[in-house]
């Protein structure tokens, strides 16, 4: 095979793109669909309580039109992370919908579904074993930690897609993979070299966001051969230059002449770019560099509490010139009228907009001079009622407290919302951002090969 | 005479690179005015310190990007995204300080 092509329709499987981009993608007859479902930039939450951090409804309209063009031209379609973090929980959601979309559309697919949530027990007994290692800046963790943890996923590398593909199969659905893999995989089934293969799909799992004008909602094609490979955007909107392919390169990660991924580098100290043509770029002399173990990354997440939000605003320049010193009163009120509950059953937060509530401990304008200010005065405490109690109460004492030199009486903050407190549910944090050592790549990520048909 | 940053940089961008570090990006306009910052080291770690106002040893690198004409600073997180406390989960609106370098 002299080369292999690839449609990445979007940037995140939900996220859309248009149907005219991903025609003329389906025009030059691509050897694969594959697209990146998932991310932990959304935060700990999705991963901790087993929720995607995408639509559903829009999820389903990609991947309808994925699989019916996959289908229509024989050629397997490939998701990775599937359900925005890729434990068990967000699998079968992901599954949940495509078997609707295979009952609407009447379609029989072949399915591969690959785990990638590993459980505590086996963790622990990896920990002992002295398996397991942070990931710097992440530190130690304690078998506390682990045990405390509500979800462990791994980072899948090519390996387990790569066998899930020799079943032949129309979908691959994979929890947790390291974002190139589902592009790749294929390529380096076919023989083509891991490091074009990987470096092709750190690009492409971002679809358009590579091209300038970037988006995340719009398609790539990715053309490999032996000794380069060449993107291309599909919207006559957009184009690929040298600059917007490097500038890509960039993105998200420490070190761009150094990709770390399961089992190795992928090293970029020889790439070159080349501009094709006004819409093309070409790219060569990526490499990929095994390491001497096989090392999985790990990310687990934990539950910490309950949080209620209050969102509201201050005019007044009275108070905005005291705003710390009230606040910290306010805060003190609070613990009086509660001091039957321990002080570390809950936390009161108040993030200020205007004043750092962006940057926090990082902001270097210190003495900023505004003329009103964002108040979200947010609670997390151990139950939701505690948290609810507690925002309640911090939010009408900070309403009509009475500050030195207050001139306006009646009230001391604007809201904006009736009711004024949101419950906001679960509040989750990231606990494990470590690498696991395994024997077998293929070890932790069991495949199941299940048939999907439509007139059931 | 001195130049603002922005005059020589068309981004300038900041972003989680995982949940526990920042990495910010200043690709320059052109290839010119890279060298030129490059060859004084213009962007260090003593500079990243005082604008973001943390120790020397929180700054994970500072890297040079030729094909892209840019320079990769990488600082680890005071709060891990999505940590009780912290308020920017991607990590998109830490790049403000770059802006205001003069070279």
């Amino acid at each position: 095979m002299q080369e292999l092509k690839v449609l990445s329709p979007t940037a995140i499987l939900g996220y859309g793109f248009p149907e005219e981009s991903f025609e003329k993608g389906l025009a030059q007859h691509p050897d694969f669909i594959a697209v990146d479902a998932g991310s932990t930039d959304p935060g700990p939450y999705y991963l901790g309580a087993g929720v995607s951090f995408t639509d559903r409804e829009a999820v389903k309209r990609d991947l309808r039109l994925m699989l019916k063009a996959g289908k229509r031209l024989g050629i397997p379609v490939l998701v990775g992370t599937a359900g925005g973090s890729g434990a068990n929980e967000h699998l079968a959601w992901n599954e949940d919908i495509v078997r609707e979309i295979t009952q609407e559309e009447d379609l029989e697919l072949k399915v591969a579904v690959i785990t990638a949530e590993i459980p505590k027990a086996e963790i622990l007994k990896k920990y002992e074993k002295g398996k397991i290692s942070p990931l710097p800046p992440a530190g130690e963790i304690s078998r506390e930690d682990i045990e405390n943890t509500s979800r462990i996923v791994a980072q899948m590398g090519v390996e387990p897609i790569i066998a899930a593909l020799d079943n032949d199969v129309d979908l691959v659905l994979a929890g947790r993979a390291f974002d190139p893999t589902v592009f790749a995989a294929p390529c380096i089934k076919a023989g083509f070299p891991a490091g074009l293969a990987l470096h092709m799909g750190k690009i492409l799992e971002c679809a358009s966001i590579a091209a300038t004008p970037g988006s995340g909602s719009d398609c790539m094609l990715g053309t490999l051969r032996h000794d380069c490979f060449i993107l291309e955007a599909l919207n006559p909107k957009r184009k690929c230059t040298v600059t917007s392919i490097a500038a890509h390169t960039l993105y998200e990660k420490n070190n761009p002449y150094k990709l770390h991924g399961p089992g190795g580098i992928i090293d970029l100290e020889e790439t070159k770019f080349t501009q094709l043509d006004d819409k093309r770029v070409k790219v060569s002399g990526s490499r990929f560099i095994p390491s001497e173990e096989y090392t999985i990354k790990l990310e687990g997440a934990k539950k910490t509490g309950y949080r209620t939000i209050s969102i509201a605003g201050t005019r007044d320049p009275i108070m905005i010139s005291q705003i710390d010193e009230i606040l910290e009163a306010v805060k003190n009120m609070v613990k009086d009228n509660f001091s039957h509950i321990n002080n570390d059953e809950y936390q009161i937060l108040f993030a200020i907009y205007g004043k750092d509530g962006v940057m926090g401990k990082l902001e270097p304008q210190k003495n900023a001079n505004p003329h009103e200010l964002g108040i979200v005065i947010e609670v997390v405490a151990q139950t939701q009622e505690m948290a609810n109690t507690i925002c309640s109460f911090t939010r009408s004492s900070l309403l009509h407290y009475g500050y030195p030199g207050r001139i306006a009486t009646a009230g001391n903050l604007a809201f904006r919302y009736s009711p004024s407190d949101i419950p906001a549910g679960e509040v989750y944090e990231f606990s494990i951002y470590h690498l696991l050592t395994v024997e077998d790549p293929k070890e932790y990520f069991p495949i199941t090969i299940k048939t999907m048909k439509g007139s059931e | 005479m001195g130049v603002s940053l922005t005059e020589l940089a068309e981004v300038i961008r900041s972003k989680n690179s995982g949940p526990y570090e920042l990495t910010m990006d200043i690709i320059f306009k052109d290839f010119d005015s890279y060298e030129k910052v490059k060859r004084e080291k213009a962007i260090n770690k003593e500079l990243i310190s005082r604008l973001y106002q943390i120790p020397e040893e929180d700054i994970i690198s500072i890297i040079n990007f030729d094909p892209a004409k840019a320079i990769k600073i990488t600082i680890k997180r005071p709060l891990v995204a999505g940590a009780i406390g912290e308020s920017d989960v991607y990590g998109a609106q830490q790049h403000a300080p770059l802006l205001r370098i003069e070279l």
